[in-house]
Formats: C-alpha cells, sequence, structure tokens
C-alpha cells in the first residue's frame, strides 16, 4: 500500500498530487513538464517535497510534519530510470550485482543472476550495457532495480527506447513480473498507449496537478479482456 | 652530464610533481562540489579559480610577491613563525601550484559534470552508501578528464617560468629549475648546457605523456 500525499515548489508551478495505491500497476500520464519525474523522484528520495507525506507498506518514508526524510538508499524503492542509467564501466551481472554489495542479500534473498535468467538475458552477463540492445537493457535495469527486493517500483518511461514489436514483448513481461512480485508499480509516460495498455489506475498529471483518475480494475480482479 | 647539469632537471620535476598533489588534493574536491551545487557567488569563485590561467604569469608571480613577501600580510605571518618562503624551492613550488590550479580543476570539473547524475542515483536507490558511488560510479566514470587535468597541470608546472623567477628567484643549485637555466645558460652564450637541459626535459617529458596515454587507453573500457 503506498500513500502519497506531497507537495513540491517548481520553478513554474507546484506539484502537488495525492495518490493510495494498492499492489496495482499505477499508470502516470501527461505532458513533458507535467512533474512526472519529480513525482517518481520524490518517491525515490532523491528529491525531497516542501510538503506532506509519503507512507509505503505501513512506514514512513516522507513526513513534513513529523521532519522524516529517509534517504534513497534506505527506501527500498526500486527505479527504472529513463534510458535505464545502467553503470556504462560495469557488466551486466556487475550493474546487477552493484545493489547487492552495499545492502547485503538476506539469504532467502533472491539470486541476482536468476533474476537476470527469468528475464530472458542471463546469457548477456558478461556484456557490458554498450554490447547489448534497448530491450535487453530495459530488461536488465528491471533485474538491477528488482535486486534490492523492493516494496514500490518506479519505472520511468520504460518503454520509450524501444521499437514496437520490442515494446509489446515488454508491456507482458512487465504484467508478468507485477503479478510475481505483487508490489505496487508506478509507470511513468508521456504516451497515452503505454499507461492504458498496462495501468490499474490511470492517473493524468497536468502542471502538477491530477486531473484526471480512472480505476481500470480493482485489485484482486483479473485484468480486463483485451487490455 | 655534470651536477650542475641535472640539478635544475631533478629540481623541476621534484616542484611539478609535489605541486600536482596539492593541486590534486584542492582541486579534486573543489571541482566535485562546485560541478554538482550552485550557491551565491558561486560565479565570482569561478572566476578567481581561473584568473592565474588568463593572466600573464609575471603578474602572478608580482601578486604572490606582495602575498608572501617579508612585507606582505602572509609573509608577515609566515616571518612571525620563523619561515621565509620567497626564493627558497617551496616559492617555486606555491607559484606553479597557483599557474597550474585552474587547468586541474577545469579539467575535474567537466569530467564530474560529464557523469550523468542518473547514474549516481540509480546508484543510490540501489542501497549504496555516497562514498561508495563515489568511488566505484563516479570516480571511474570521470577518470579521463582527471587523468587530462593531471598531464596538463603537470605540464604547466614543469614550465612555469615568469611567477616561479619573481617569487623564488634564479639561484643555480637552489632555485634554479630546468625552464630558467636553459634562459640564463642561452643569456650566458653557453648553449651546450642549454642544448643538454633541452633534450633532457623533452625526452623525459615525451616519455611521460607517452606512458600516460598508453596506460589510460588500456584501462579504458569497450
Amino acid at each position: 500500500m503506498l500513500e502519497v500525499k506531497i507537495q513540491k515548489k517548481l520553478p513554474f508551478f507546484t506539484l502537488d498530487v495525492e495518490l493510495r495505491l494498492g499492489n496495482e500497476i499505477l499508470g502516470l500520464w501527461g505532458a513533458s513538464g507535467a512533474g512526472k519525474t519529480t513525482l517518481l523522484q520524490c518517491l525515490a528520495g532523491l528529491q525531497k517535497p516542501t510538503g506532506g507525506f509519503i507512507r509505503l507498506a505501513g512506514r514512513t518514508l516522507y513526513s513534513h510534519a513529523e521532519g522524516i526524510n529517509v534517504p534513497p538508499r534506505r527506501r527500498q524503492v526500486g527505479y527504472v530510470f529513463q534510458d535505464y542509467a545502467l553503470f556504462p564501466h560495469l557488466t551486466v551481472k556487475n550493474n546487477v550485482l552493484f545493489a547487492l554489495n552495499g545492502n547485503k542479500p538476506g539469504p532467502n534473498g533472491p539470486d541476482p543472476t536468476a533474476l537476470l535468467d527469468a528475464l530472458g538475458v542471463g546469457h548477456l552477463v558478461d556484456r557490458y550495457p554498450g554490447q547489448i540492445s534497448g530491450g535487453e537493457k530495459q530488461r536488465v535495469a528491471l533485474a538491477r532495480a528488482l535486486a534490492v527486493q523492493p516494496r514500490l517500483l518506479l519505472l520511468d518511461e520504460p518503454f520509450s527506447a524501444l521499437d514496437t514489436a520490442t515494446k509489446a514483448k515488454a508491456f507482458e513481461g512487465l504484467k508478468i513480473l507485477h503479478e510475481e512480485w505483487g508490489i505496487p508499480f508506478v509507470l511513468v509516460s508521456h504516451d497515452e498507449e503505454d499507461v492504458t495498455a498496462l495501468g490499474d489506475v490511470i492517473v493524468t498529471l497536468e502542471k502538477g496537478r491530477i486531473r484526471s483518475t480512472t480505476v481500470r480494475r480493482q485489485p484482486g480482479e483479473d485484468h480486463p479482456a483485451g487490455s | 652530464m655534470n651536477r650542475t647539469d641535472w640539478f635544475p632537471v631533478l629540481l623541476s620535476f621534484r616542484v611539478a610533481a609535489l605541486s600536482v598533489v596539492v593541486i590534486v588534493a584542492l582541486g579534486l574536491p573543489l571541482a566535485r562540489i562546485l560541478a554538482r551545487r550552485s550557491f551565491p557567488g558561486q560565479d565570482l569563485l569561478e572566476a578567481l579559480l581561473t584568473m592565474p590561467l588568463v593572466l600573464p604569469p609575471t603578474v602572478v608571480g608580482f601578486g604572490l610577491l606582495l602575498l608572501v613577501g617579508k612585507t606582505g600580510p602572509v609573509g608577515r605571518l609566515l616571518g612571525m613563525a620563523g619561515i621565509s618562503l620567497v626564493f627558497t624551492w617551496w616559492a617555486a613550488v606555491l607559484a606553479a601550484v597557483v599557474v597550474a590550479f585552474p587547468l586541474m580543476y577545469q579539467s575535474a570539473k567537466a569530467a564530474f559534470k560529464s557523469v550523468d547524475v542518473n547514474l549516481e542515483n540509480a546508484a543510490r536507490t540501489l542501497g549504496v552508501g555516497e562514498v561508495r558511488i563515489f568511488w566505484a560510479v563516479t570516480m571511474p566514470l570521470a577518470w579521463p578528464g582527471l587523468l587530462t587535468g593531471v598531464v596538463l597541470s603537470f605540464a604547466r608546472a614543469l614550465g612555469e617560468f615568469g611567477a616561479t623567477l619573481m617569487v623564488a628567484g634564479n639561484i643555480p643549485g637552489r632555485t634554479q629549475t630546468a625552464p630558467l637555466a636553459i634562459y640564463y645558460a642561452v643569456y650566458a652564450g653557453d648553449n651546450g648546457t642549454a642544448t643538454r637541459l633541452v633534450l633532457i626535459l623533452t625526452v623525459i617529458s615525451f616519455l611521460v605523456i607517452f606512458l600516460v596515454n598508453r596506460w589510460a587507453r588500456r584501462r579504458n573500457f569497450l
């Protein structure tokens, strides 16, 4: 369960958002400059809101009133960056292992190479990010973000670098991953198609404010046919 | 080749090496901080840090002389501690540091800025602390630019003439660096000594650049 009510002053407008999300996929849609990435960065702790609170799975990550602001490395929030932000000087395997070196995995923690296998990129472990395709990079970025066993996964424009055929596969892959992990996903896109294809709840953001909220699927319900 | 031929060369390399150590110790943290943050007065500070690059070395040397000379504000403080900086080889180090610093600072700042901030952010969301992010993400990605800064500032320190002459003087066997020795040898009509010094300096400088470049290329990924 993710509960968000934050304000953040930006140069041209104030981001002012209130959200409640179960373990569904939230599709966040809006034109570029609407504040989507700022919202994700606030959730991850990379930017500090100017007011409000963020609670994830019963834990307060940010609270203006209580003076709490958990640093990103302690939030257990997975983040798939736009253009993936894979470390160019590390192999695929070391990109994923990087997460675990700073944060010891529990004895039952996931084997990162198993994550790569499950995402169909297990054969690329020794390659560098510069040597793999956009679709492969996206899956490596997913494996890396999931390696910290996040309680929330944020995806910033995860499909913008993919061609149509790769994109269709990536949609399916992401739905399966979401069912396996059972955590809230927040997916940001400027492309309405991405958001409608995947979002259980679709929120439209305009100049930092929520213009509309559409619930397409209640928690526990199956995906509607044809989605 | 006798001892008097080698002294200026060894002194020059000693001054340049020590200067680079000081420059890296000061320039790296400063460049790192200023590459990612902005604060009031930043433009002013940046201009001040870059000034020695555009000013004639004699102007820098004269300024340093006013500062650390016996009657200068810093010079008086040092004098009370029983230290006289002017006309020692330490003054040559000071001159080289001030003159060569902007090259390291500018290269390092550009290098740090060239590292995508999202790579550092990605590492943060992966549960990694700032110290490890700096050494495992920022440094490996910035290092070609940092190395350029080291090579450029070393070269600049090695060739320092004007400011060095003003604050360290030209005392053979004490503060006379290779560029000064070459100038005064030619001035005295001793072309033999000048030629030997030029050859030594050229060969060593070439080797340094050649080896650094080769090492850099080998360490490069992909």
